[in-house]
């Protein structure tokens, strides 16, 4: 067997417990149910120790790279092209009414204002 | 005539269409018995368009019976991985929450087939969103490996290497984030070319981890690697990143490929190539021997920082992959739940429904990566180690034209073998991440067999924009071998 599928079997502390998953899922918006949350925390923590390896690296010299190749900003004249058509646009929208998404309410009803 | 047809490459079906010696037609309807042949067994389409295909063909067979001039690819059928938007059917990602998509637009890349006259036959299998490495996270449907249908295909491009591999279409086009082109090319012995970042315009791709994502081929051989690139390669001013051909000219891939690269250079990396099976490590001794043979000159290099891309990948992926995949928020397009008791639940409840295991995991790590107090250590450490990556290749390439590698430490290995262990499919990757963090073009030829009678990839890698040596590099080798020729038994046609 490859010395890269060493690495999984290690047992680790979990690095993310229930109450972080718990956190994480609700700043990428999921609803994760009680055994995916269990799950993930047993595997995003077996990951994340794997990730450790990196810090076996001396990095304070290097530069973050974002990006591979050289980019330049590219600039264009500002005129008026032509757009998705509304349509088409509007075509996949699970709910829309007229030219517009439809998504339930947002604020609580509030007759006293 | 059928399998004499399914035999023949794209450039000499191409040749033989425009000779009036094939139709088009036939071609189409060749590749449609094939599909409905096989494609119960292999699961490689989500989608297929026959009606429309057999339109196109004709058409082209029109135009050729006129002398009307056509394109590069007339007549030739073509697969296309189901998450580049076409505007007729659907474009799924092998997810629920897009099942049902309807895109606006095509993709640059459909629209260069369409006006190279390439006959598009269907839309394949992949893993969700590209998120795999064996086709087996597909939400859609299971595709298996036309050599052994009890193993998988590899990912996250499965369905466009098996359909290539069994002749259920002539190439593909797949995107490659991590290996999603090589490494299924590797397991289904086909040849498979992820281009340097920026050359192929990515307009029309849905995004995953977009510093990393590429689009490229899916070939019998190395020939049509070219002759797809001639058609998909060009700058595209609605893809930022796409590279404008005055920083790197695009050159006729074809044109010189059968030219030998003199007095080349090969880089190998010996203690990395040492975590491959033996069968693999075998496969890459008597590849680098038949170079050795062509006047070739190997040279070992060290390239430390290799062993750290998994790990530095899988955290960059992840963030830009939860960054993209924002998008889906059940309002403007994609699933949206029945009940929402309030809006944070439109968003939270169809992501939940919508989303398969795989990319709910890979969104959790990515939005932890990039969370408050988790940045430096894991996100920008990761971008760190890339440039670190990166200086390792710039160092090779001052000593070599090209390091060689194998495409994946094993053959195609058992569906479920992996599905339950993220970390264990995670690093099959090894070999294949680190072209996509330092943005280089890289293919995947068919070397040998292990004794399983499984393919085996060789991995060839290149400096940016190197795209027309790299493949005259690896037509060196294919004109001296067969590996390329064999085809899987259940494909019916082979040699």
């Amino acid at each position: 067997m490859s010395r890269f599928f060493v690495f999984g079997r290690l047992q680790m502390a979990k690095k993310i417990d229930e109450t972080q998953v718990r956190h994480v899922a609700k700043l990428a918006r999921l609803d994760l149910t009680d055994d995916e949350v269990a799950r993930f925390s047993t595997q995003l923590s077996a990951i994340l120790g794997y990730v450790e390896k990196l810090n076996e690296l001396d990095t304070d010299s290097a530069e973050p790279l974002a990006h591979c190749l050289p980019m330049h900003n590219v600039f264009r004249e500002d005129v008026v092209t032509e757009s998705l058509d509304t349509e088409l646009a509007l075509r996949n929208a699970p709910q829309h009414f007229e030219t517009f998404f439809k998504v339930p309410k947002i604020l609580e009803d509030d007759s006293g204002a | 005539m059928a399998d004499a047809i399914l035999n023949l490459t794209c450039k000499q079906l191409r040749d033989q269409i425009a000779a009036g010696d094939v139709k088009s037609l036939a071609a189409v309807e060749a590749v449609f018995a094939q599909i409905e042949a096989l494609d119960d067994k292999v699961g490689a389409y989500i989608s297929t368009f026959k009606d429309r295909a057999l339109e196109a063909a004709q058409t082209i067979d029109r135009k050729i019976a006129t002398g009307e001039s056509t394109g590069p690819l007339a007549g030739v059928p073509v697969a296309i991985k189901d998450n580049m938007c076409t505007d007729f059917g659907t474009t799924t990602c092998a997810s629920k929450i897009l099942e049902n998509f309807l895109a606006p637009y095509n993709a640059h890349v459909v629209e260069k087939l369409r006006d190279a006259d390439a006959v598009i036959v269907g839309k394949t299998n992949l893993d969700e969103f590209a998120m795999g490495s064996s086709t087996e996270n597909s939400a859609l449907k299971q595709t298996v490996n036309p050599w052994d249908k009890t193993r998988v295909p590899g990912g996250s491009s499965g369905g466009s290497a098996a359909a290539t591999a069994a002749r259920m279409c002539f190439a593909a086009l797949g995107s490659d984030t991590g290996g999603s082109i090589r490494q299924p090319a590797g397991f289904c012995g086909v040849v498979g070319l992820k281009p340097t970042y920026g050359r192929v315009s990515r307009f029309g791709l849905v995004a995953y981890g977009s510093s990393l994502d590429q689009i490229g081929t899916l070939t019998g051989d190395v020939a049509d690697a070219a002759l797809m690139m001639n058609v998909i390669a060009s700058h595209d001013k609605r893809d930022s990143t796409s590279i404008s051909e005055n920083t790197a000219p695009i050159c006729d891939y074809l044109e010189k490929i059968d030219e030998d690269v003199k007095g080349l250079k090969i880089a190998v990396v010996p203690e990395f190539n040492a975590g491959a099976d033996r069968n693999v490590q075998n496969a890459l001794k008597s590849a680098l021997d038949i170079y050795k043979a062509l006047g070739a000159q190997i040279i070992e290099v060290k390239m430390p920082h290799l062993d750290y891309a998994i790990a530095a990948y899988y955290i960059i992926a992840t963030a830009e992959a939860s960054s993209n995949l924002a998008r889906y928020d059940g309002v403007h397009y994609g699933h949206r739940t029945e009940k929402p008791a309030d809006y944070v639940e439109v968003y939270s409840k169809s992501r939940a429904e919508g989303f398969g295991t795989e990319v709910k995991r890979r969104i959790m790590l990515g939005t932890y990566a990039l969370s408050s107090g988790y940045y430096d250590a894991y996100y920008l450490k990761a971008l760190k180690v890339r440039n670190l990556i990166r200086t390792d290749f710039t160092k090779a390439f001052e000593k070599a034209d090209c390091i060689m590698m194998p495409t994946s430490p094993t053959t195609a290995f058992k569906i479920g073998e992996k599905i339950e262990d993220p970390l264990q499919m995670y690093l099959a990757d090894i070999y294949t991440i680190s072209a996509n963090l330092a943005g280089l073009p890289a293919i995947s030829i068919p070397c040998g067999f292990d004794a399983d009678s499984l393919p085996i990839g060789l991995q060839i890698l290149s400096p940016a924009f190197t795209e027309d040596k790299l493949l005259r590099i690896a037509r060196m080798f294919e004109s001296k071998t067969d590996y390329h020729t064999r085809k899987p038994k259940l494909a019916g046609c082979e040699k």
